[in-house]
């Protein structure tokens, strides 16, 4: 999964996700005339402009219309189209949530939801444009696919997953260019997590470019003896919940990653499945119930607790209580 | 013509409408009656396009009911077009029902979306519009729309889109019964300004009685030929047919008693007779 030199920061190539969807929605549009790109006034930043310059017939401008967007593309898979609704999450599917939720979700129309600009890295932008809700959003809509991916090269195979599966899903890329770490010929499948790193002590299962933190807080640990399991988990609804026990049953503690608020994002839904199944302690990394703001993305990710020192502080936190845990 | 056929079909609706509301306990009479005859018309008047054999028919016309609180009027209407058993419509709104209080497309595939939340229906027929388009169809979209729906900003923001796409296969129709839950759309949020706002925005606005069946079929096949978007805009009464109903905003969303069924049945046997050949 992981690519040789995956650990040498400095030499990887940084591209972001959402250039991955660009790539991967054009070779899609080479491939079936049913897919169809809508977009409300975000051409350039959620990197459609190459598919609006092929398929002009097959893209359509719906301005800073979102609600219209998301009931247009609904319209379009009632009649067996394919439709990308794109937009940032801000606006698209938390500015159209209802739209979403009647049209999309309970019709089980198939559109697929996408949003390039996510989580608190979208960066100087600010709070209002950084998306830190949309997961526990989405995940809570019957019938949602949720799917973020950890880089350049997994994000042009969510968007492939996604074309090929028929019903609604919400693909969260992000701005941001961050490194790309795994093998173009690894393979994602929708409800599938990957072990990218093996380990005994604690299982660290990260969505989004946070991953590649999460990887970078392992390797650090193992110069202090703490071997870290490293999960990769793209697929937020449906969840991996073989592998997650899985691991769980291995590691007996839990560190979940994702750059989204604590309360209701890819932690919650891994701490509800292991509440349920096979209690072990778990602690967070996320946006702890509050805003964002201005400044570049790794100063943010630095601020607000998201980077590798503050994983490796929850990792010496979860193994106390892991100790502690395990004596009772 | 005097549309006898028509007015007979319309006057079954409207039973059926009050005995499944009665039946359900609760549902909104007051919208159900006030579009039967668009409802009809679009139906039995040779108007829309469809196979009750074959309901997923490709060329098929699509009509989509974004006033979804209407749905008694629709079900009764797809049952006697032949869709399904009169004998279903009483499940209307029960447990396990296909009948939900507003329509579920994957329950009830005779209708072409879900719906319920207000302002939805425009857009979603701007979709299916511009995929006919695309797909070089040749069906048409109806979207029947409450005046009170037109204070979403969906529906405004629909208004522009179907404009821009120049869209001449798409027909929006305004059951304008002037009554929403809290009171009069003109006083809530100026009603008055619903045709001129369609107007501005570059549609052709057809005016009707929507109760009359020359007038409403008229306006349909005059619709059909207008190289743009053509909203009709139908004058309506809330609650039409059933005399202690018409007018009253209080029969919005509430079932009548057994009692009061009993006299709207009465009401509307009487009327039947006219029609009977």
């Amino acid at each position: 999964m992981l690519i040789e030199n995956w650990n040498q920061k400095d030499k990887l190539q940084i591209k972001a996700t959402r250039d991955g969807f660009g790539e991967a929605i054009l070779e899609l549009g080479k491939q079936n005339s049913n897919i169809v790109v809508l977009c409300a006034d975000l051409t350039e930043s959620t990197r459609v402009s190459d598919f609006k310059n092929n398929f002009p017939e097959r893209f359509f401008e719906m301005g800073l219309t979102e609600q219209n967007m998301a009931l247009v593309a609904a319209g379009m898979a009632l009649s067996g189209l394919i439709p990308f609704m794109c937009s940032f999450a801000v606006f698209s599917p938390i500015g159209n949530l209802t739209q979403v939720r009647v049209s999309i979700a309970y019709n089980q129309a198939n559109v697929k939801i996408v949003s390039s600009h996510s989580g608190i890295s979208v960066g100087e932008d600010g709070a209002t444009h950084q998306a830190i809700e949309d997961i526990a959003i989405m995940r809570a809509i019957p019938n949602m696919v949720v799917l973020t991916p950890c880089d350049f090269e997994e994000a042009k195979k969510i968007t492939i997953a996604a074309a090929k599966y028929n019903g609604p899903v919400y693909l969260r890329f992000e701005r941001q260019k961050t490194p790309i770490f795994t093998k173009k010929e690894s393979t994602f499948e929708i409800g599938k997590a990957q072990i990218l790193k093996d380990g005994k002590d604690v299982a660290i299962i990260a969505c989004g470019s946070l991953v590649y933190e999460a990887l970078l807080a392992a390797n650090d640990l193992e110069k202090e003896g703490i071997y870290a399991m490293i999960i990769n988990n793209p697929s937020i609804k449906p969840l991996d919940e073989n592998k997650i026990l899985e691991v769980a049953k291995k590691t007996r503690s839990i560190v979940t990653v994702e750059d989204h608020q604590i309360k209701g994002g890819m932690g919650s839904a891994i701490a509800q499945f292991i509440s349920q199944n096979f209690p072990v302690p778990i602690e967070f990394v996320g946006i702890n119930d509050c805003f964002g703001e201005s400044g570049n993305f790794e100063e943010l990710r630095a601020k607000f607790n998201l980077d590798s020192h503050y994983i490796k502080e929850k990792v010496r936190q979860v193994l106390k209580k892991k100790g502690r845990f395990n004596k009772r | 013509m005097d549309f006898l056929h028509l007015k007979k079909i319309a006057n079954q609706i409207r039973q059926d409408i009050i005995k499944m509301i009665t039946e359900a306990g609760s549902g909104h009479p007051g919208g159900s009656l006030s579009c039967v005859e668009i409802l009809v018309s679009l139906y039995f008047g040779d108007i829309l396009k469809y196979d009750p054999q074959n309901p997923h028919w490709e060329e098929r016309d699509r009509f989509i009911l974004s006033k979804a609180h209407g749905a008694p009027a629709l079900y009764a209407v797809l049952s006697q077009a032949g869709f399904f058993s009169h004998n279903e419509l009483l499940t209307l709104r029960k447990i396990n029902s296909r009948l939900q209080g507003h329509p579920d497309r994957i329950k009830f595939p005779y209708v072409e979306t879900s719906g319920g939340a207000l302002g939805q229906g425009l857009s979603i027929g701007i979709g299916m519009a511009l995929a006919a388009l695309y797909q070089k169809k040749d069906w048409q979209v109806f979207v029947l729309m409450s005046d009170g729906e037109q204070e979403e900003g969906s529906t405004m923001e629909g208004m522009l889109c179907a404009v821009k796409y120049k869209l001449n296969n798409l027909i929006g129709i305004i059951d304008a019964n002037r009554l929403q839950i809290d009171g009069s759309v003109d006083e809530i949020m100026e009603g008055k300004t619903i045709k001129k706002r369609y107007l501005a925005f570059g549609w052709e606005v057809i005016e009707v009685n929507g109760h009359n069946f020359s007038e409403l079929l008229n306006a349909f096949k005059k619709a059909k030929n207008i190289q743009k978007p053509v909203c009709i805009f139908a004058s309506t009464i809330k609650g039409k047919g059933v005399s202690f109903m018409e007018n009253k905003v209080q029969w919005h969303g509430k079932a009548p008693t057994t009692k009061e069924a009993k006299i709207a049945l009465e009401e509307l046997k009487e009327e039947a007779k006219k029609y009977a050949n």
